[in-house]
């Protein structure tokens, strides 16, 4: 280790204001402050971009990159000139809150430096910024489309790119009312109407050449479209597909892997099988209306991402004249109901590594009876088990019913009548540690388990830290972070638990990590049992209006969800103060900057360790490809 | 010890084999008979064992709140005065907050002076596009759109049976006051009555100014016209007589054979608003004579 001159180690304590105050003396000219409406942090001139982050890096000491971001600024409002932003969100994994930076190009070249040799958590995050709003990243070792296939015409984020069976810019749309005649939109909008072909393409003559590029850089030098023939592959190495359509890929997708025997030499994850622009639809949406689609981002864990949504919006809504933050019964609720889904995505999450290890749904269906119970509350309170769609901004959609009673409407309806706070003491104080006990027991000794998991997967320290990993990945290799500590929201700096934290960095720790985390989840909801009780007859009702505006600005909510750090990029931007639609909408997507590192931990291991190892991440496709 | 942890496994495997079976024995081999009443232990916080609903010969039922595809409420079919009248007043703000825009309205218009009348001319819901958000029946107004209980819509075909249109949408407020009477109950303390808001009105300002207002009514297009109804809504208004709101009826009996309890012909609806204006109009005659 390189000794750290004293006054380095203070700056690695200083607060933002002076972490920024110390970057505009060191780059004079190169970083300035960010004076427009709402927002905030600095802009670095994109020349010293690499010195300035690295500064930041070793020096200030933001080790973490949660968050590298495009925005597409066209034409309206605050922004004078066209131009495309990059917005970086660093932390320190000792805690605290961002050092947000950002950096201009034109919307023509757009061209900027890639942060990928300070922070290897870059590597997906730019490029997805190239694959949706086409900024080359120089210095970039890997700069392909992720989630989108090579080939794809224009840069879909865009604002100026308009997607299949395009409407209008925003909703709500002017043809649904008051002369909503219906129709299906491919009978008005026809889809070939809003494809543009490149000028030189040749329809009648298109193949799939999409994967020529991957299969070609991934070193083999074989052409793989082409094998077959009577030599076959002269080589003793072999290239694999695991997925897109593989059980043990929890989805749709896929594994690039070069195989010596049963030996993964590389791996490269392939995504975006389930790819549908969410983040394009979040900006036709009002801000509102994007609070159910969010359930549809991982969606085990939905109340999580209501959660993470609605605090990046009340961030901005803090900033106008007529706001009434949630009250303290509001803020009960949302806990209650992020940590029971905590405790579904984690219980869901050992189950599912355990198929992966070959104990096939035994010990996940013994899980799902627990889950059952909890989405059964969730349903009796939300309305729904899975697309709960429960948080509004300053509020929740209703209070707890006094009784979980159920209707017969349906032939053969059996009816089930509980008191409410009853099945909530039975589930918290007996029922879910019981069956945490019962896992405990039955795993966390098992040989096999043992054997499989211990050393497996490995993730340094450092490189959990560099690959911007998140939740049980980064805990589970001894960086004791969680947001609900290091960077606190709503109640829970005055609830008391611990950070679950494991050093070995292979798949064993990450389960015992998510193990711990159960029993975390559990203090934390007896702790809040109490909370419900005296806090009974609060008003809970957000007054945010169907057709409700924003102020202007730019916010990063963010939350420990089960899987990691969720966070919501949220700009309202316009000519306007208050805006009805977001102008940009990004998720930072556990799920999917949790696979960078996937290459470097699969390397060496088996094939069937891979499976498992993958199983370790806890992934969700409808998160991962958004 | 080696392969100490195995058997641990394996007796706990055991335990959950027997206690499933426990449960048999405890009810007497009849676990699954409709005829004993189990249902709540059994998917309770304190059921062991299998937990298996034994779909369709038992479902379970769903909770109040439980939202699957809106539907339109309509005045009862034998109400006295308006019998299948529409509570919604096609004022769009259902269609404007719906996230994934999948309800379309055609306002109507009075033929003879152009201006919009309260009540929609076509409605239609494409449940293809529907993400059963409950968002519509939640920002509603007039309580005219709510969620429904009824997931069984399976069909052969998307093309022609996914659009649902106004009769199709259409069910009474008793069945709202069935499938959630707690919630039932509680709108209408808000609304200050079981009648449909506008008909409250009507009711206070007395039959005659009724008429004369009824054309022009408001249908939330503009601003103002949003704030004056806000105003008049927060205005005290007379408590609902005790009596009306505790009718509230109680979950239907689910023992009819065959068919959902609520689903019944176009023809049986026709008959019984049929029988019901005429019930009206021989009361108006009456009253004339």
């Amino acid at each position: 280790m390189i000794d750290v001159a004293p006054e380095q180690q203070d700056l690695k304590q200083a607060t933002i204001a002076e972490a920024i105050a110390d970057l505009k003396m060191r780059f004079p000219g190169a970083v300035s402050d960010d004076t427009r409406e709402g927002y905030s942090g600095v802009i670095v001139d994109k020349a010293k971009l690499l010195d300035v982050a690295r500064y930041i890096h070793d020096a200030l000491g933001f080790d973490y990159l949660s968050s590298a971001t495009a925005v597409d600024y066209l034409g309206e409002g605050v922004h004078s000139s066209d131009h495309i932003e990059m917005v970086y969100h660093a932390y320190r994994t000792s805690g605290g809150g961002a050092l947000v930076f950002k950096t201009q190009t034109d919307r023509e070249a757009c061209e900027v430096p890639s942060l990928t040799p300070i922070w290897k958590g870059a590597d997906f995050q730019e490029r997805e910024a190239w694959d949706l709003y086409g900024v080359r990243f120089t210095g970039h070792p890997n700069l392909r489309r992720i989630l989108l296939w090579e080939g794809f015409h224009g840069f879909p984020m865009r604002k100026d790119w308009k997607e299949a069976y395009y409407e209008s810019d925003h909703k709500p749309f002017e043809s649904r009312w008051p002369a909503g005649h219906v129709h299906r939109s491919e009978e008005k909008t026809i889809f070939g109407h809003n494809v543009v072909y490149p000028a030189d393409i040749d329809l009648s003559r298109l193949s799939d050449v999409s994967d020529a590029s991957i299969y070609a850089d991934f070193g083999l030098g074989v052409d793989a479209q082409r094998v077959g023939g009577s030599e076959g592959i002269a080589t003793d190495q072999i290239m694999v597909n695991m997925g897109p359509h593989h059980p043990s890929t929890h989805g749709v997708f896929r594994m690039l892997m070069k195989l010596d025997g049963e030996t993964v030499t590389s791996l490269e994850p392939i995504m975006g099988y389930l790819h549908r622009n969410h983040e394009k639809i979040g900006e036709r949406n009002t801000f509102l209306q994007n609070i159910p689609f969010t359930d549809r981002l991982d969606y085990i864990s939905s109340m999580g991402n209501n959660h993470g949504y609605v605090l990046a919006v009340e961030q901005l809504l803090a900033r106008g004249a007529k706001w009434n933050p949630p009250t303290y019964r509001t803020e009960v609720l949302r806990v209650l109901m992020v940590e029971l889904t905590r405790i579904v995505n984690h219980l869901w999450a050992i189950g599912f590594w355990l198929n992966d290890l070959g104990a096939f749904f035994t010990p996940v269906l013994y899980f799902i009876q627990e889950r059952e119970r909890i989405l059964d509350f969730f349903e009796t309170v939300a309305g729904s088990r899975m697309m709960c769609n429960y948080m509004r901004f300053g509020g929740v959609f209703a209070d707890l019913p006094d009784r979980m009673r159920s209707v017969a409407n349906l032939l053969n309806d059996r009816v089930r009548d509980y008191d409410t706070m009853q099945f909530l003491t039975e589930m918290i104080n007996e029922r879910i540690p019981r069956t945490i006990d019962e896992l405990d027991e039955y795993l966390t000794t098992n040989d096999i388990v043992q054997v499989r998991s211990k050393g497996v997967g490995y993730l340094s320290r450092e490189d959990a830290i560099n690959y911007s990993t998140a939740g049980p990945l980064l805990r589970g290799s001894g960086v004791a972070y969680d947001i609900r500590r290091a960077d606190p929201y709503s109640i829970y700096p005055e609830l008391d638990f611990d950070v679950a934290v494991e050093y070995s960095g292979d798949m064993y720790a990450r389960y015992m990590v998510r193990l711990k985390e159960m029993r975390e989840s559990v203090r934390i909801l007896k702790q809040i049992l109490p909370r419900l009780e005296y806090t009974k007859g609060e008003s809970v009702t957000s007054d945010f209006a169907y057709s409700g505006k924003v102020p202007v600005g730019e916010a990063y909510g963010r939350v420990e969800n089960g899987k990691g750090e969720l966070g919501f990029y949220v700009v309202a931007a316009g000519d306007k103060k208050q805006v009805a639609n977001p102008w940009r909408y990004h998720v930072r997507a556990p799920s999917f900057i949790n696979l960078t590192p996937l290459g470097v931990m699969s390397r060496g291991a088996k094939v069937a360790d891979v499976v498992a190892i993958l199983g370790s991440i806890d992934i969700v496709l409808g998160e991962t490809d958004r | 010890m080696t392969g100490s942890g195995f058997i641990k496994g394996m007796l706990l495997t055991l335990r959950h084999f027997i206690q499933t079976y426990l449960d048999d024995l405890r009810y007497g081999f009849k676990k699954y008979s409709p005829a004993v009443d189990n249902f709540n232990e059994r998917q309770g916080t304190r059921a062991e064992g299998a937990f298996t609903v034994q779909y369709p010969e038992e479902k379970l039922a769903m909770p109040e709140r439980f939202r699957f595809i809106p539907f339109l409420v309509v005045e009862d079919y034998d109400h006295p005065d308006r019998p299948g009248k529409d509570w919604c007043t096609s004022c769009g703000i259902c269609a404007k907050v719906c996230p994934p825009q999948c309800i379309w309205i055609v306002r109507s218009n009075d033929p003879a002076t152009g201006r919009p009348v309260p009540e929609p001319e076509a409605f239609f819901i494409d449940i293809d596009i529907c993400m059963n958000c409950g968002f519509c029946a939640e920002y509603c107004p007039f309580d005219a759109i709510k969620m429904d209980h009824d997931y069984e819509l399976a069909s052969y075909d998307r093309t022609t049976n996914h659009i649902f249109d106004k009769p199709k949408l259409s069910k009474e407020l008793k069945y709202w006051k069935t499938i959630a009477p707690t919630r039932a109950v509680a709108e209408a303390q808000a609304r200050g009555g079981w009648d449909h808001k506008d008909a409250q009105k009507e009711a206070r300002r007395g039959p005659k100014k009724a008429e004369e207002v009824a054309p022009t009514a408001p249908s939330a297009a503009t601003r103002e016209e949003v704030r004056a109804r806000k105003a008049e809504a927060d205005a005290p208004k007379p408590a609902p007589a005790p009596t009306a709101v505790a009718e509230a009826p109680k979950s239907a009996s689910n023992t009819a054979e065959g068919a959902k309890p609520w689903t019944e012909s176009e023809d049986e609806k026709e008959k019984r608003k049929a029988a019901a204006l005429a019930r009206k109009a021989a009361r108006a005659a009456k009253r004339g004579e």
